[in-house]
C-alpha cells in the first residue's frame, strides 16, 4: 500500500476551481517532485495533503495518508497525523518559527509530543540531548548556541535547518517540502539540498518536493508531476521527463530552463 | 570617458554596520556589467549609490565624467536622465492607484524633458512589446511579466544611457523570465546595462563583464567568460559549483 | 448585508443632518425662550415637553443635532488636516527627528482624549463651540498623525517611490501624486470612525459642563440637566440619548461601509 495516495483531488475557492482532479501516489522511500509555475496549484495540493488549506478553500476527492482519509476529516483527527505521519517544511522558515520564542523552547514541543506518543517521559536533560542530536543531524555546528537563540538571531540557512530538524524530530514517514530553498542563497541552497538528500536516505523517508525550479527538482526527485493551472499535465520518472518531455507545456518549460543555462555554457 | 567610475567607496548603515569596503570599478559605454552577489553582499546599497539616492561615507562616485553631489539640483537632474532603474518586485514597482500612461509620463514632467508624452508613451510601450492601449489601464490589469515590461518602459522614457536592473527577473516565472531576458538583451545593444543579481545565468546571458561581491568587497572582477571558465577566488568557485544545473540533454541519435 | 449597513448609516446620518440644517430656519419654538410651564409633560404645543426653565425640549434636542454635527465635523476637519500634515512630514524627517516625533505622539495618545480636551477648555477663558472643536480636534490629530506616519512610511518603502525619486520627482510632487492617493483611503475610514468618537467626546465634555451653554445646548448638556429630574421627566434623558446613539451608530455604519468600498482587496477580486 502507498504511503500517500491522492485521487481526483479538486480544490475550489467558492465557485472557482483552482485544482481540477489531480492524482498521484507515493510509496515509502520514494521522492516525488511537484513542478509548476505560479498559479499551477502545487502549493495548494501540498497544504491539502495535511488538511492545512486556507479558510475559504475546499478540497474534494480523496487523499489517503497511510490508508487514512484526510479530505473532510475534522481538525482534531488531523493533528496527530501531522508530524507523526507527514511533516511540512515551508519556503520561509520564519513561518514555522515563532519570532518571540527561543529556538530551544520551540523544538521541545514536537520532541515531547513524540515521546508521549511512544510512551516515554523525558526529563530536561534527556530532552536537551534529543534536541542537540536533532540539530546535529541537520549539520548545525553549534547546537547549544542555536537552542538559546531567537529565530531572528540566526541566518536564513540555519533557520531552514532548524525547521527541517523540527519536522524530522517527530519521525514522520513523509516529508512535504514546499519550495524549501527558494528564499536561500545559491551556496546555502546546495547545502540544504545535500542535507535533505542525506536525511531522507538515512531515515527512509518519502519526499514530496514542491518547486518551480527545474534544476533543483531534477537534483532531488526520482519522479515528477508537472502542474499547469490546476492540472497535472505530465507525470513520469525525472530522467525521462527531462530528457523526453511528452506534453507541449513540459517541453516549453524545459526548453526555457535550458535557454537560461545556455549562457553559462558559452553560447548566447 | 567612463559612464561610472567608483574609487574606494565605503558605506556604513546609520547603526554603524559596514556594508561596502573600498569599492572601485569603472563602467564603460556599451559594456554591460553584471554585479553578482548574494544577500548581504551589499549589492542593493551599491545600487542606491549608483542611482544617487545615497552618498558614500568615503571615496567618490563619478557618473558621466563628473562627481555626484546629492545637494546639487542641476547635477542630480542630469543624473536622473543619465541612469534609470528597474526593480525586482513587479508588484511593488508600480503605484497601484496610477494609470500606466500617467506613470510612464511621470519622468517627462518631473525632469522637464522636451519630449511629448503623446508620442513617447506609445514609443516605450512598443519598445517593451505592449499594446498602445495599455496606457489607459491600471496596474491591476497586468500580470507580473507585463508589469515588469511596464517598469522597463518607464525606465526608458527619459532615454537614459545606463539601465540599472536589480534582480529584474528573479520574481518571474520561468517562461516569462526567458522573454524578459530577451527584451533586456535587445535593449542592452542600445544602452548600457548594469545587472545586479544573485543568478550567474542571468548575468552570463546579458553581460560581458562582471564583478563578484562578497560581504561588501569585490573579490573578483573581469570578463564574464573568463570568470565562468576559470574563477580565481574561492568564493566565486563555490558559487559556481553550487549552482543547480539541468540534467544533460540526451544525445539525439539521428 | 454590507450594503444594508451602508444604507442604514446614510439614513441615520442623513436624518440628523437634515434636522440640524432645519434648525437654521425653523424649530417648533425658540429653543431659548421660556414659554411653557416648568417640566411640563409632552403636549400638542410642546411635543417633548419643556425643561425646568420652561423651554421647548424638542427644539433644544433639534439644535443639539446641529451642535453635534458642527463640533464633530469641525474637530474631524481640524484633526485630519493637522494630523495628516504632521504625520506625513514626520515620515519624511531624518531618523532622530522622526523618532522624537513618534515618542511625542505616543505620549500625547496616552492621555485620554477627554482629559486632553479638558485641559484645552480649562486653558481658554470661556467654554464655546470653538474651544470644543479645538480641544477634540487636537486630541484627534495625534491619533491621525500616528496613523498617517505609518502609512506614509509604508508607501515610501515601495519600489515605485524609489523609481519616482529616480525620475526626479520633488518631495512635494511625490507626496501629491504617490503618497496622498495611497494613504487617503485608509485615513478616510479612520477619520470617519474618529468623527463618531468626536461626537461622543463633545457630548461628554458638555455633560461635564465644559461645552457651550444654552441656547446652543448640546445633547451632553441636555442629558446633564435632565439627570436630576429623570424620575419626573424621563423624556429629558431618553430623547437626547436616542439622538446621540442614532448619530454615532449612523457614523459608525458609514465608516464600515466606507472601509468595504475602499478595500483594494475587493477591487482586485473577481
Amino acid at each position: 500500500m502507498s504511503l500517500l495516495e491522492v485521487r481526483d483531488l479538486k480544490i475550489r475557492a467558492g465557485a472557482r476551481r483552482l485544482v481540477h482532479g489531480v492524482g498521484f501516489s507515493l510509496g515509502a522511500g520514494e521522492r516525488l517532485g511537484l513542478v509548476g509555475e505560479s498559479g499551477s496549484g502545487k502549493s495548494l495540493i501540498a497544504m491539502s495533503l495535511v488538511g492545512l488549506l486556507a479558510p475559504g478553500l475546499r478540497a474534494e476527492g480523496s487523499v489517503k495518508l497511510d490508508g487514512r482519509e484526510v479530505v473532510g476529516r475534522p481538525e482534531r483527527d488531523l493533528t496527530p497525523l501531522r508530524g507523526s505521519l507527514a511533516a511540512v517544511v515551508f519556503q520561509d522558515p520564519r513561518a514555522a518559527l515563532d519570532p518571540l520564542m527561543r529556538i530551544g523552547a520551540q523544538m521541545a514541543a514536537p520532541i515531547r509530543r513524540r515521546a508521549r506518543r511512544e510512551g516515554l517521559s523525558l526529563d530536561a536533560r534527556a530532552l536537551k540531548a534529543e534536541m542537540i542530536a536533532a540539530l546535529e543531524r541537520v549539520a548545525i555546528s553549534e547546537p547549544e548556541r542555536i537552542l538559546a537563540a531567537f529565530p531572528h538571531e540566526v541566518s536564513g540557512g540555519q533557520r531552514q535547518r532548524v525547521a527541517i530538524a523540527m519536522a524530522l524530530s517527530c519521525r514522520p514517514r513523509l516529508l512535504i517540502a514546499d519550495e524549501p530553498t527558494t528564499a536561500l542563497d545559491v551556496a546555502t541552497q546546495a547545502e540544504i539540498l545535500d542535507l535533505l538528500d542525506r536525511r531522507i536516505r538515512e531515515e527512509g523517508l518519502a519526499l514530496l518536493f514542491i518547486s518551480h525550479d527545474l534544476p533543483v527538482v531534477a537534483r532531488i526527485a526520482d519522479r515528477v508531476v508537472v502542474m499547469r493551472r490546476g492540472e497535472a499535465v505530465e507525470e513520469g520518472p525525472t530522467a525521462r521527463v527531462f530528457a523526453r518531455p511528452e506534453h507541449d507545456y513540459t517541453r516549453g518549460l524545459i526548453a526555457a530552463a535550458r535557454r537560461l543555462e545556455q549562457a553559462l555554457e558559452g553560447g548566447s | 570617458m567612463s559612464l561610472f567610475r567608483l574609487e574606494g567607496v565605503d558605506y556604513a548603515y546609520p547603526d554603524g554596520a559596514q556594508v561596502l569596503h573600498g569599492i572601485s570599478f569603472a563602467l564603460e559605454e556599451g559594456e554591460n556589467l553584471g554585479i553578482l552577489g548574494e544577500s548581504g553582499s551589499g549589492k542593493s546599497t551599491l545600487l542606491r549609490l549608483l542611482l544617487g539616492l545615497d552618498r558614500p561615507d568615503a571615496g567618490s562616485v563619478e557618473a558621466d565624467g563628473s562627481p555626484l553631489d546629492l545637494r546639487d539640483r542641476a547635477r542630480m537632474k542630469a543624473h536622473r536622465r543619465f541612469v534609470q532603474p528597474v526593480f525586482q518586485d513587479p508588484y511593488g514597482s508600480l503605484d497601484p492607484r496610477m494609470r500606466i500612461g500617467r506613470a510612464l509620463a511621470e519622468p517627462i514632467a518631473a525632469l522637464g524633458l522636451p519630449l511629448d508624452p503623446h508620442t513617447e508613451v506609445p514609443r516605450v510601450l512598443a519598445a517593451v512589446g505592449l499594446p498602445e492601449d495599455s496606457a489607459r489601464r491600471s496596474p491591476r490589469a497586468f500580470s507580473g511579466g507585463q508589469r515588469q515590461r511596464i517598469a522597463i518602459a518607464r525606465a526608458l522614457i527619459a532615454r537614459p544611457r545606463v539601465l540599472l536592473a536589480d534582480e529584474p527577473v528573479s520574481a518571474l516565472d520561468l517562461s516569462t523570465r526567458v522573454r524578459i531576458i530577451e527584451l533586456l538583451a535587445a535593449l542592452g545593444r542600445e544602452l548600457t546595462l548594469v545587472m545586479v543579481s544573485h543568478d550567474v545565468a542571468v548575468v552570463a546571458a546579458l553581460c560581458s563583464r562582471m564583478i563578484v561581491l562578497e560581504q561588501g568587497r569585490i573579490v573578483e572582477a573581469g570578463p564574464v567568460r573568463r570568470i565562468l571558465e576559470a574563477p580565481q577566488h574561492p568564493y566565486t568557485r563555490r558559487l559556481l559549483a553550487s549552482l543547480p544545473r539541468m540534467p544533460a540533454p540526451e544525445r539525439t541519435t539521428s | 448585508m454590507k450594503r444594508l449597513t451602508l444604507r442604514l448609516g446614510l439614513l441615520l446620518v442623513g436624518f440628523n443632518l437634515a434636522v440640524g440644517l432645519l434648525t437654521f430656519f425653523w424649530t417648533p419654538h425658540d429653543p431659548g425662550a421660556m414659554i411653557g410651564g416648568r417640566l411640563s409633560p409632552p403636549s400638542w404645543t410642546h411635543w417633548a415637553g419643556t425643561d425646568r426653565l420652561g423651554r421647548d425640549f424638542l427644539s433644544q434636542v433639534m439644535v443639539g443635532a446641529r451642535i453635534a454635527l458642527l463640533v464633530g465635523a469641525g474637530a474631524t476637519l481640524l484633526g485630519g488636516a493637522v494630523g495628516i500634515s504632521l504625520g506625513v512630514l514626520a515620515a519624511y524627517a531624518r531618523r532622530g527627528l522622526d523618532d522624537a516625533f513618534a515618542a511625542a505622539l505616543d505620549i500625547l495618545i496616552a492621555f485620554p482624549t477627554l482629559l486632553l480636551a479638558m485641559l484645552v477648555v480649562a486653558a481658554s477663558e470661556t467654554a464655546s463651540l470653538g474651544t470644543a472643536i479645538l480641544a477634540i480636534g487636537l486630541a484627534m490629530s495625534a491619533i491621525i498623525a500616528r496613523l498617517a506616519r505609518i502609512l506614509t512610511k509604508r508607501v515610501l518603502a515601495q519600489d515605485y517611490v524609489t523609481a519616482a525619486r529616480c525620475s526626479g520627482l520633488s518631495w512635494a510632487r511625490l507626496t501629491r501624486t504617490h503618497v496622498l492617493p495611497n494613504i487617503l483611503p485608509t485615513l478616510a475610514v479612520a477619520l470617519a470612525a474618529q468623527f463618531g468618537l468626536a461626537v461622543i467626546a463633545e457630548a461628554s465634555l458638555s455633560y461635564l459642563g465644559l461645552g457651550a451653554p444654552p441656547p446652543n445646548a448640546s445633547w451632553g448638556t441636555l442629558l446633564q440637566q435632565a439627570q436630576s429630574t429623570v424620575h419626573r421627566a424621563p423624556i429629558g434623558v431618553i430623547l437626547p440619548g436616542l439622538a446621540l446613539v442614532s448619530l454615532v451608530l449612523g457614523i459608525n455604519f458609514l465608516a464600515d461601509g466606507l472601509r468595504d468600498l475602499l478595500d483594494p482587496e475587493r477591487e482586485g477580486a473577481e
